[in-house]
Parts: C-alpha cells; structure tokens; sequence
C-alpha cells in the first residue's frame, strides 16, 4: 500500500512556528552576545507581536491542514490572539518583577514564548495526538518556569509536585486517546481529513460506546489536570504559591485558556452527538470545582493560595459553560476566558510588584493599610477583585453572565443556582482583602511600592481592559460568537 | 419620552459625573469637597424637580424615559422610564441626597474617597428606580452595594467591619438567586431573547416556573427589605453605618426591595405571587410585630431606630399584598414616609452622637431642657413615625389598614398590635432622653441644633407635616400606577392555558 503523504501547508501553524523561531533566536543572540539588555524584551515582545499578527483573521475561512490534524478555524484564531496577549503582558511584567533578581532572562523568554506555542497549537490542535503534543508542549515550558526561581526551595518544590502530577495526568490523556481510538478507529477530530472521529460517531452512533464514554472521560481526566479542576486541583495552590507571581498569572491565564479551548473543541465540537454521555460527569466536576474552590479560599491566608483557590472556583464556572454545549456556551466560555485571563493576570501583576525583591511579601496580613500607603495600586487590585467576585461594571460579572445564561439555555438552572451559591461565598474572601487593604492597620511600616514603568503598565492595561469589558462588552463577546465552530461546520 | 430635556437619565448620571468631578478636587480641602458635594446632590435635586414637573398623574404607565441600543445582539439596552411607584422613590432619593452630605460634615478623614462613594451611591439608586431594562436593573442594584460596604466599612462605628461584610455577602446571596431567575426569564421571554421589562411582562411561564422563579426575585427583594427572618444584616449594618450611610441605607436601600416585590415579582409572576399571598403577609405581620417588640427593648437609640425600620417595612409589604389598591396606596406612600421620618430619626440620632459620642439611652435623660429645639424636633419625628394623624405617618399607615381590612379582615388586628408597640417603644425613649431631670453632668453643656443641622432637617420637618395635612398630590401621582399592580396581582394570568387561573379572593376594592 503506497503510503500518502499529506500536504503540508505551514500557514496553519505560522504563529507557532514564529514564536519557536524567535524563542530560539533569543537563545543564540543572549549566547553569542553574552550579555542582557533591553534586546531581550524587545524581540519577545516582537515574536508575540507577530504571532498575533498572523492569528487574526487566519482563520476566514476555515481549513485544515495536516491531513485535518490542524485547525484553521475562527475558534483557533481568536484564541491565540488571546492566548499571545497573555503572552505579552507576561513578558512586560517578568522583565520588572522577575528578571531584575538575576534570573537569566533569555532563557525565561524563551520558555514563555514556547509555552505560549503550545497553548496556541492547543487551541488549533484538531487531532487527539496534536492535543497531547501541544499539552507537553506548554507543560514542560511550565513546569521549568514554575521552578524558576533555582534559589527557592518552594519554588523547587512547586515545580516537582507540578511535574509529578501533570505527567500522571499526561498518563490519563494518553490512556484516552488509545480507547478512543479503539472505539472509533481515528485520533483525528473532525469535521477535516478523511476519516475522524465525528463521521465514526455519525455512521455507528452506538458502535464502541462504553469505550469511547471510557476514553472520553479519561481525556477529560488529563484536560481536568491542566485547568485545575476539582479533584484534580491539588497540585494548583502548591504551584501557584510556588512560582514566580509573574509565571503564576501566566498559568492561570494561559494554561487555563488552553485545557478549556481543548476540552470546547474535544467535547461541544466532536463529541457533541454523545453529550448525554459525557454531561454528567462534567457537570460532577463543575458543581465539585465551583464549591471546593470557593470553600476552600475562604480559609487561605496567602494571597496568591487565596488566589489559586479562586483560580479553582473560577474552572468550575467555565465548565458550566461547557456544560451548555451550545452556540452561546462557546462563545461564552471564549469570553469568560479572556476576560478571566485578563483580570488574573492584572491581579497576579499587582501582587508582583508589592510582593518585593523575593517575592515574600504575599500574606494576607502584608497587604495591610495598602490603600493608604499605595492608593493606585491597591485601587486597580480592588477592580480585579470585585471583577473576580462578579460584581457588574467589571468584565468578571459579564463573563459569569454568558456562561450562566449558555448553562439556563440548555436547562441546567439548578447547576447555576448552584454556582450562585458558590459565588456568593467566593465574594467573602475576596471582601476579605478589601476588608485587609482598606480597614486594617498596618504593623509595622508599610512599604511603598514604587513600581517600574512597565510593571504599571500591565496593571493599567489590565485594569483598562477590566473597566471596559464590563461596559462595552458587545464588541467581545460578537468575536466570540463569531468564532464558535458550530457556526464554521 | 418625546423630544424635551432628558430630565430622568440627567439625574441619574449628574452624580456620577459630580463623582468625577470631585476627583479632581484636592483631597486635603475638605471644605472645598463638602461644598462640590453638596453643589452636586442639589444639583441633582433641582433638576429632579424637572422631573416632577413634567410627571403626567393622569398617565399609569412609564413616562420620561429614554430607550437606546446597548449590546444589541443579547437583547439589553438603556431603558429607563418611571410611573407613579419608582416617582417618589426618585424624589425622595434626590431630596435625601443633599441632606445626607450635610449630615457627613463630621466625616474628615479620607472625605474626598467618602463623597464619591456617596455620589456613586446616589446614581446607583435613582438608576434602580428607573432601569426598565432587567440587565441595567440588575447592574445598578448591584453597584449599590459596593459603595455602601465601604461607607459602612471604612467610615462606620466600632463593629463597622463585621457590619460591612454581613450586608454585602446577604445581599449578594440574594441577588445572585434573582440573577438566576432573570437568565431563566431571559429564556423565556416571547420571541428573541431579551431583559427588556415591557417586552417580559407578557411571557408565559407555567406556574411551577413561576413559583421557582418567584422565589428567586423574592429571595433577593426580601433580604433587602428585609424581611423576616432575613433581616438580621440591618440591625447591624444601621447602627454601624455613619449617619448618612443610615440615612440612606432606611430612607431608600431599603425601599429598592419593597420596589423590587411590586415592579417585578407580582408582575411578572402574578399567580405564583397570588399562591404565596398568605405566607409573606403572615413573615409581613411577623416583621411587624417582632421589629416592634426587639426595639422597645433595645438599650442602643440606633438600633432602636433599625429595628423599628423592620416594622415599618413590614407594613409596607403587607400593604402590598393585601390585594387592594387602598393597601398598595399606602404602602408605596409608606415607602416616602418611612425614608422622610427614619432618615430623620437617624440624623437626630447621629446629631446626639456628634455631640456626646454615645448612642446609648441610659448615658442620656433629661436632655429636653439643654437642648430644647432638638428635643421638639425628635418628638415630631417620632410621632410622625409612630402615626399620629395630622403627620405623613399616619395616612400611609391608615391606608395599609384600611386596605388590609377590605380585603384580609381580620389580618388587620396584629397588624394595629405593631402601631401600639410603636407607640410604646418611641415614646418610652423619647422619655428616658429627654425626660426628667439632667442626669449626668456631661450632659449639661451640649448645645443646641446647630445652622446646619437645622437646615438638614427642616425640609424633611417640613414634608412630614404637609405629607400629613394634604397627602393629595402624593396620592394621585401613585394611584394609577397601584392600581395596575393590584390588578395583576388579583386578576392578571400568565398561565400558558389562561384556563388555569385563580383570581384572587380579594375585592380589587375601588378608592373611596
């Protein structure tokens, strides 16, 4: 049988191959010049710039390449513009809060842009071994940038658990795709390439089913890892608490976008018809994720563990989204994401700066009479808060909005007075650093922080982008519906 | 509304602006800032006068509006509009505004941060009332909150922290259960999705829908009016708030529920709201007599005045659901009355605290003779709330009863039990303050009512007194707009198979 080769057309996967192109650019320029500087940032920031540049409007219209291993779709599109924007901001905020310790700053580029490769090629990953190529893709980058900071021994130790229990879920995701294709005879999802596996699910609805429901769930196991969902949360307070506040936003923002865009195109895209199937244990998990997280929260006297918590809570609304499994639950969970992305990252910018030379500075009690001492700053994190807690006026709100009203669309009115409920809890820590920040007393001095240029700038961008998608929502929310893949089949 | 000033989205955005606008003011003037704020709320209330003038009382429906696209695709747009219900609401908001900033001039500390969220709190209200849009309604309810936990949180008295957290998180519990029920609504509404509240009002829902659904309105409004056995956030939250936060926290937070109950919940939901008639009139009546009860015994003047709060709105929501347009009359009037008379006890309370930094009745007695002017100004005010005729008290009061009696006879007699009660705890602290002889001598030195304090209560000793001797125009304005509401909660059906509807029992009695 003479083998096929497919053809290739590599504009499916420009924006990854630029940013692995100026990854390793960076890495030779910083080995033969031997010295940092301002060029470092600079060509990063031009990398992502032009991966973003190449995402938009890549997908229109829609194609796939790599024998349908790669999607070309306005799904992919809008999120790696997105998922390069977290990028950036990532990268702006390092070079002020990390990069000034002595780290090596070129290698923490690198790791970011390749990281930010593999979630891209996650969201564009259109067969099941692409998905787990991407997974380690941006899973390793991580696991080294959450053990960043060599001189920690928490650091170190985050790093290891992260290891050790993403590559116990790789185990599961691996174990997953070998039942789905046993049970459908394809790895590829569909609706591209000759034979996948939404057409074996169209011509045998019912061929293999308790090993594709095995398989399914066994994928959602391995993809529940990545975005931190209960109860496969555990490693998430250790490693958030662990690693350099700027890497930490980085993966609530990133890897968190990249497993939930996996989990929409795996199970609302291609495993849509056996929804009846899979529904139940997701919804097992949302209800699980939404009261673990905001339950456990409300007892963390670490900042960034509170905010590992809430990172938890927060997975489990995007999974009502999911949940949905409709027009609006997509297009709904692509908002959520960014705007969640968006407001952590501000946040986690904002605990950078006041957490100090060696990030030490992120009790609960350190944040006391921040506002006197740092009203700018403690101002902008208050807008994160109140936008995490969902209070209207602030993106956080309008996120909860669409995926609530997505999860009602399809009936699930209980499942979202359940994540009501949770919500209602959640505003009790977040209330509580607004009690610490404002109403408390500070012990002893309280340092003000001065911090540099780019560092405000994140938090300003944040801030902005926080403010402003929470009134003219409209336009956001449009390029998420117009790049759900319902539409594009 | 057709062409003309746009009075009604002025007033709701004149705050905000001013709010703005006092950023700008350097924080270390602290008089420069009163002055701004004060400019600001009257302002505000001037041009709300506008806003009354232009109020047709002939007309039930909404009036003075504005209606633009938002985010169209999701069906939410600006709609605002006011009838003879959210009419006062708006009034006595912009007419408490000013006020309040008066009665904050002993705030120094972080002022400008406190006139902004006292600005903000003003836009958040005045849009409540007006929002005819559910995703609006729902965004400025909720922004209410935010500057009303910090006003409580960083300017309130010693358990200010406890008191702040305690009304957010009861509050947003509740509100996050009616945000269910508007995505359910959402849903439901005839053709395209949409939150505006014209177009919802004529959605179907089968009464298994309705009931859940009600509940969900019910279990935010209820909290915020509050409602036995939900009040227990507002003892706390009056009393540590500073005294402009409980001003406007009595005055017109409060009303947001009972607002909440007749501008949605019987409306959108009348059968349900029919079937639940008996159960929120005996919580009414519960209110009622156990607010009254919990007050005579309280030692702190604040927390006599919060729970007596419990009692009165107690009557308002009991006049609601009656079922006659005489109850509903008067309970939204009640609702006015209710902010005039407790914003006012509140003010004379925080004007004894400025003075002796106590609230407690026993550090006090014998008062009517160091300063007699407040002495006779806190026994109208008390009179006015505990309903004696020829004060604004009494016709809300007497209409509640009145319409109670019409349509739930007998309902009426614990319901009078509460104005005994009222009676008794008012007049009993008004005699152990201001009664007897001067019993302690730090007493003896405190002056009268100042200027200002003058000037912020007589308006309102002015409205108490012309609300009670010509209620006309108030009535007239309201009427129309009640009448609507009665009939939907007696008559209306959204049943899927009209078929199914029970009217309600109650005569839809005709205004004497």
């Amino acid at each position: 049988m003479p083998l096929q080769l497919p053809a290739v057309k590599l504009a499916g996967i420009a924006p990854e191959i630029a940013l692995s192109a100026t990854a390793l650019v960076l890495l030779l320029l910083h080995a033969f010049l031997r010295r940092d500087g301002w060029y470092l940032p600079l060509l990063a920031t031009f990398g992502l710039g032009l991966a973003m540049r190449l995402a938009i409007g890549a997908g229109d219209p829609p194609a796939s390449h790599f024998a349908g291993a790669i999607a070309s779709d306005g799904f992919a599109s809008f999120c790696k513009v997105a998922i390069a924007t977290f990028g950036l901001l990532t990268v702006w905020l390092a070079r002020s809060t990390v990069i000034r310790r002595g780290l090596e700053e070129a290698e923490f580029y690198a790791l970011v842009l390749f990281a930010t490769a593999g979630m891209m090629l996650m969201a564009a990953a259109a067969d099941l071994i692409v998905m787990f190529l991407a997974l380690e893709m941006f899973s390793i980058a991580l696991y080294v940038l959450v053990g960043f900071r060599a001189e920690s021994p928490a650091s170190q130790e985050s790093s290891m658990k992260y290891f050790l229990l993403g590559a116990f879920s790789s185990a599961f995701f691996l174990l997953g795709i070998a039942l789905v294709y046993g049970a459908t005879g394809s790895t590829t999802l569909g609706p591209g390439g000759q034979d996948n596996i939404i057409e074996a699910l169209n011509a045998a609805p019912a061929g293999g089913a308790s090993l594709l429901v095995l398989g399914t769930a066994m994928l959602i196991v391995g993809l529940g890892f990545k975005v931190a969902a209960v109860p496969f949360h555990m490693w998430t307070p250790d490693a958030y608490q662990g690693a350099a506040s700027a890497v930490t936003g980085f993966m609530a923002a990133g890897s968190k976008f990249a497993g939930f865009a996996a989990m929409l195109r795996l199970l609302d895209g291609t495993l849509f018809s056996i929804r009846w199937d899979w529904r139940p244990l997701v919804v097992g998990i949302a209800v699980a994720t939404m009261v673990v997280g905001s339950v456990l929260a409300v007892v963390q006297e670490n900042v960034k563990r509170m905010l590992a918590y809430s990172s938890i809570a927060h997975a489990g609304f995007v999974l009502t989204g999911i949940v949905a499994a409709n027009d609006r639950g997509v297009a709904g969970t692509l908002f959520y994401l960014t705007v969640y992305g968006l407001t952590v990252l501000g946040a986690f910018a904002v605990v950078a700066i006041l957490a100090g030379p060696d990030d030490s500075r992120v009790r609960l009690v350190d944040y006391r009479g921040l506002f006197a001492a740092n009203p700018l700053l403690a101002g902008a994190l208050t807008l994160f808060l109140l936008s995490l807690a969902g209070v209207p006026l602030t993106s956080g709100f309008v996120g909860k909005l669409v995926v609530f009203a997505a999860a009602v669309e399809s009936g699930y009115v209980w499942l979202i007075a359940v994540g009501a409920v949770a919500s209602a809890v959640a505003a009790f820590f977040y209330l509580r650093v607004l009690v610490v920040m404002y109403m408390q007393e500070p012990d002893g001095d309280v340092v003000r922080a001065r911090p540099d240029p780019l560092a405000s700038g994140v938090v300003a961008l944040t801030a902005a982008a926080t403010l402003v998608l929470g009134i003219f929502w409209g336009p956001l929310i449009r390029a998420a519906e117009n790049a759900t893949f319902f539409a594009g089949v | 509304m057709t062409g003309g000033f746009p009075y009604l989205d002025a007033i709701i955005f004149l705050p905000l602006i001013g709010a703005v606008l006092l950023a700008l003011v350097p924080s270390r003037d602290v008089r420069l800032l009163r002055l701004v704020a004060l400019a600001i709320t009257v302002a505000t209330f001037v041009v709300s006068l506008g806003v009354l003038a232009n109020f047709d009382s002939g007309e039930a429906g909404f009036q003075l509006g504005t209606s633009a696209e938002w985010i169209a695709e999701w069906g939410i747009g600006y709609k605002t509009g006011i009838d003879g219900i959210s009419l006062w609401l708006v009034m006595l908001t912009t007419f408490l505004m000013p006020l309040g900033v008066l009665a904050s001039w002993s705030i120094t500390s972080r002022a400008k941060t406190y006139f902004i969220f006292l600005l903000a709190l003003e836009t958040g209200m005045i849009g409540v009332f007006s929002a005819l849009d559910l995703f609006l309604f729902y965004l400025f309810w909720e922004v209410t909150l935010v500057p009303m936990y910090f006003i409580i949180g960083l300017w309130g008295y010693e358990r200010r922290i406890y008191a702040a957290m305690k009304f957010f998180l009861y509050t947003l519990a509740g509100s996050l259960l009616m945000l269910v029920a508007i995505l359910f609504m959402y849903f439901a509404a005839p053709g395209a999705p949409t939150f505006d509240y014209r177009d919802l009002l004529g959605t179907t829902l089968s009464l298994d829908a309705q009931r859940l659904l009600f509940l969900g309105f019910f279990a935010s409004f209820a909290v915020k009016v509050p409602l036995f056995p939900v009040h227990t956030w507002l003892p706390d939250a009056h009393t540590e708030a500073p005294t402009a936060g409980s001003v406007m926290l009595a005055a017109v937070l409060l009303k947001m529920g009972a607002y909440g109950l007749i501008r949605f919940a019987i409306p959108f939901f009348p059968d349900a709201a029919r079937e639940f008639v008996p159960l929120i009139m005996v919580l009414a009546i519960i209110g009622i007599v156990y607010g009254a009860a919990v007050a005579t015994m309280q030692r702190d003047l604040k927390r006599l005045v919060a729970y007596s709060s419990v009692a009165h709105l107690g009557f308002v929501v009991l006049g609601f659901f009656v079922g006659t347009v005489q109850g509903m009359s008067g309970g939204i009037l009640q609702m006015v009355n209710h902010g005039l008379s407790t914003g006012a006890l509140f003010m004379l309370v925080g004007a004894l605290y400025d003075r002796r930094h106590s609230r407690l009745i026993a550090d006090f007695g014998g008062l009517g003779k160091v300063v007699p002017v407040l002495a006779g100004v806190f026994l109208l005010v008390a009179l006015s709330s505990l309903g004696l005729p020829g004060l604004n008290g009494f016709v809300g009061e007497f209409l509640i009863l009145f319409g109670t009696f019409l349509g739930h006879r007998w309902w009426v007699l614990p319901a009078a039990f509460g104005i005994v009660l009222a009676a008794v705890y008012l007049l009993w602290a008004y005699q152990r303050v201001f009664h007897g002889e001067v019993t302690s001598d730090e007493n003896r030195g405190l002056p009268d009512l100042s200027g200002r304090e003058a000037l912020m209560l007589a308006p309102v000793v002015a409205l108490i007194v012309f609300i009670g001797v010509y209620p006309k125009p108030f009535l007239e304005r309201i009427e129309p707009a009640a009448r609507v509401v009665v009939r939907q909660l007696n008559d209306s059906c959204v049943l899927p198979d009209p078929g199914d509807c029970q009217p309600s029992a109650a005569r839809t009695a005709e205004a004497p």
